[in-house]
């Protein structure tokens, strides 16, 4: 279940309180990811009809809009459908765009149907990806679209950072893009290639967009810390191996995929809160606290069937 | 002592592109640039058929090629092939122009119909010690003698016993060359060194050098390009011709943009097409930034229009690699050529087995520092780099509408000076005094230009 879409009850809660509220580290996301796209189909030309990036967004939202009548559910989060739109906007290619639309269903699809403890096990927009691209010969992700500018890297790992900032998770994009670029100089010094190849391969645009837009997703990262920095760990490691031991493009993403079912078994031994979008992003959180998201979730029961938010 | 040619070289091509559906005009074919290599790269699954072709010209004695292959290649996985084939594919996979005549604005107006106009033309162009060696680290894992080329596959533990081996052999390494061949060796990849074998050469009695071939499994899609960047002086010119089943090829680790196309130039550049394709193709590669990959066409091999030449037989994509083919349900000489006028589209049915991919690679050290990378995408679109010139009707007419028709024809013109200009950085009022002032009827391009246009403007 989903926090975001839980509105406590005032007779129960007491009032909400405002500060809480204040944030949606969500309204950054789709500022930047919405620059990125701009840029990307308008100065890098990329490969994305018109049609295709209104059908991802459209069904993106669609899809949210009818899952949260059909669970009837209160919020309506088209703010993460949205997010999830741009995400595979930036990364599925197909031939058709009827095949978009199917992509975007799965991301939105997935998020409601395929829970497990109240969580929703995948990132929308990373399944969606590796499911199409394992269903569909036509279907496809294109990692070099990005180029490898220094200041592209730059900008937009200062855009991303300042988002992931915003939802108090930049600890696993920080683990997952050191350990990623421990594991790229590693082999690099190993196989005694120039440090020009590794600084190259952690300039892509792609891999930027991965590390702050994706495995950011707070909803589907591990509850604590300690968990989150494991879970980036064991991220970089399947992606080094998809590139360097089976040779094949995409590795982060076909990792996420792969090690995202672990999450719960991180959780269970490594316990703590779940993660809410419009919680304060600072300040302590200890249980109890009636006016804390803690408390929220302590309502998100049975029976209200709190479902929906996530991001790219 | 040989010149150790670390690269993947290029052959001479062959000449270029025959006339068919039209008119032949002109096509940019590799050959327009120099020391172009040009490499076919065959692939399904994790299948791979290598095609180099060397446009080496010196002495055959000079000539030595070293690869690193990511597999020990048996005899029968080496081949010399048809270098006519690898031309040929360059000549139909070439940027094009093509040529359009308006017709009589007069008669078009007697006739009452605002017909577009019409399509009149198409087409274009177009070892000896072996304890020496153990005690270097080397060990020769194959050797044979295939066509005019005697081949060694080479394994090593140490680049620098690889290195010695080389030039106790003959080879000339180039500085710098160790430490890439390191890098190679430390990922468990093999070396491939081909050098002329001057008895079967003269007993063959070719006077050019074949493309060779080898075929390999492994899952890695990527083209070497770090050996040849070790000593080279200046950007090296690379065309890759992809040719694979599904769809599109492009690079995982670079930018794969297309180059521009479908713009409408002026008419002189018919006669200066390879100059232009050049200025173009740098001004493109320069203002993407010098690290990009140009896809210049892209297509479903059983067809084309227009055609830059036929479309390869079946015999020559087989000859290519393209192993597919041999289980094909396609009957011999679907793939063939189209006749001259024939409909260019492919009748329903028609097995679709082959698709082209040609990408244009302008690489140095400092933009590509590490290999190519490739991907097969599910991308079945067609593109071609393809130019269009308008020729204006020059007869003799009079009518009310022929006013109109010489404006739109001026207006028309600037905006093709603009255009060349703008693809190929070429300065405006040079492209303006080519374009010549002509008659009455189609102004020069700059009278449609107003007097502040040229005020601030760099020249």
């Amino acid at each position: 279940m989903n926090p975001t879409s839980v509105t406590p009850s005032p007779s129960v809660n007491g009032p909400v309180r405002p500060p809480g509220r204040r944030y949606d580290s969500r309204w950054w996301q789709i500022c930047c990811l919405g620059g990125l796209l701009t840029y990307g189909l308008f100065r890098l030309h990329f490969d994305t009809p018109a049609i295709q990036v209104a059908a991802t967004i459209g069904t993106a939202l669609l899809a949210q809009w009818i899952f949260t009548r059909l669970f009837h559910i209160p919020t309506f989060e088209w703010k993460s459908a949205l997010i999830s739109g741009f995400g595979l906007c930036f990364l599925f290619r197909a031939n058709d765009w009827r095949l978009a639309v199917l992509c975007a269903a799965i991301a939105i699809g997935s998020k409601f149907l395929i829970r497990f403890h109240g969580k929703h096990l995948w990132n929308p927009t990373n399944i969606a990806l590796v499911v199409m691209m394992l269903a569909f010969n036509q279907a496809w992700v294109s990692p070099g679209q990005w180029g490898s500018g220094p200041t592209l890297a730059y900008a937009m790992a200062m855009a991303g950072s300042f988002v992931v900032n915003r939802s108090a998770r930049s600890d696993t994009s920080i683990a997952f893009i050191t350990a990623f670029a421990a594991i790229l100089v590693g082999r690099s010094l190993w196989v005694g290639e120039p440090l020009t190849i590794p600084v190259h391969r952690l300039e892509n645009g792609a891999l930027m967009i991965f590390t702050f837009h994706m495995i950011s997703d707070p909803k589907t990262t591990p509850n604590t810390r300690a968990g989150r920095i494991l879970f980036a760990s064991l991220v970089a490691m399947g992606a080094g191996f998809v590139a360097f031991g089976l040779f094949r493009p995409n590795g982060p993403i076909w990792a996420l995929a792969a090690l995202a079912p672990i999450v719960p078994l991180i959780d269970h031994v490594l316990p703590g809160p779940k993660y809410e979008w419009k919680r304060p992003v600072v300040g302590p959180l200890w249980k109890g606290d009636p006016h804390e998201p803690m408390d929220a979730r302590a309502h998100d029961r049975v029976g209200q069937h709190a479902l929906g938010a996530g991001r790219a | 002592m040989l010149a150790l040619t670390i690269a993947l070289a290029s052959t001479l091509s062959a000449p270029a592109a025959h006339s068919f559906c039209g008119f032949y005009v002109a096509s940019g074919n590799a050959k327009l640039f120099n020391k172009a290599s040009k490499v076919v790269l065959v692939r399904d699954g994790d299948r791979t058929v290598l095609t180099m072709a060397s446009d080496f010209k010196g002495d055959p004695e000079e000539f030595a090629l070293v690869v690193p292959v990511p597999v020990v290649l048996e005899r029968g996985q080496i081949h010399v092939g048809d270098p006519k084939a690898v031309d040929h594919l360059d000549a139909y996979t070439a940027p094009r122009l093509v040529e359009y005549f308006d017709p009589d604005p007069c008669q078009m107006r007697a006739m009452g119909e605002a017909m577009g106009m019409r399509k009149m033309a198409v087409a274009p162009m177009a070892a000896q010690d072996a304890a020496r060696e153990r005690s270097l680290g080397v060990r020769v894992e194959a050797r044979y003698t295939v066509g005019e080329y005697d081949i060694l596959i080479l394994s090593a533990r140490e680049s620098s016993g690889l290195e010695q081996w080389l030039e106790i052999h003959g080879y000339r390494v180039p500085e710098g060359a160790g430490r890439v061949l390191a890098s190679y060796l430390h990922q468990g990849m093999k070396f491939f060194v081909a050098k002329v074998n001057l008895a079967e050469k003269a007993k063959l009695g070719y006077s050019y050098l074949r493309p060779l071939q080898m075929a390999f499994e492994s899952p890695k899609f990527m083209l070497p390009l770090r050996l040849g960047m070790v000593n080279a002086d200046g950007p090296q010119e690379m065309f890759v011709y992809a040719l694979t089943r599904n769809g599109r090829v492009e690079t995982t680790n670079y930018r794969t943009i297309r180059l521009p196309s479908d713009a409408e130039i002026p008419e002189f550049v018919k006669d200066e097409f390879p100059d232009f394709y050049r200025a173009m193709f740098a001004e493109q590669h320069r203002q993407a930034g010098g690290d990009a990959v140009f896809l210049e066409y892209a297509w479903d091999m059983s067809w084309c229009d227009p055609c830059a030449s036929d479309p390869l037989s079946r015999e020559e994509l087989a000859g290519l690699g393209v192993f597919w083919l041999n289980t094909g349900i396609a009957p011999p000489g679907q793939l063939g050529i189209v006749p001259p006028g024939a409909p260019q589209f492919v009748p329903p049915g028609n097995p679709q087995e082959v698709f082209v991919t040609r990408l244009h690679v302008r690489y140095d050290a400092r933009h590509f520092p590490e290999d190519l990378l490739f991907q097969e995408t599910g991308d079945r679109t067609n593109f071609q780099g393809r130019f269009v010139i308008h020729h204006p009707f020059r007869g003799q007419s009079e009518c009310d509408g022929i006013g109109d028709y010489r404006r739109q024809v001026r207006d028309r013109r600037a905006k093709e000076a603009e255009t060349l200009a703008d693809l190929t950085g070429w300065d405006l009022r040079r492209i303006y005094r080519k374009m010549g002032g002509e008659q009455a009827w189609a102004d020069p391009p700059e009278k449609s230009r107003k007097w502040w246009d040229w005020m601030w403007q760099k020249q």
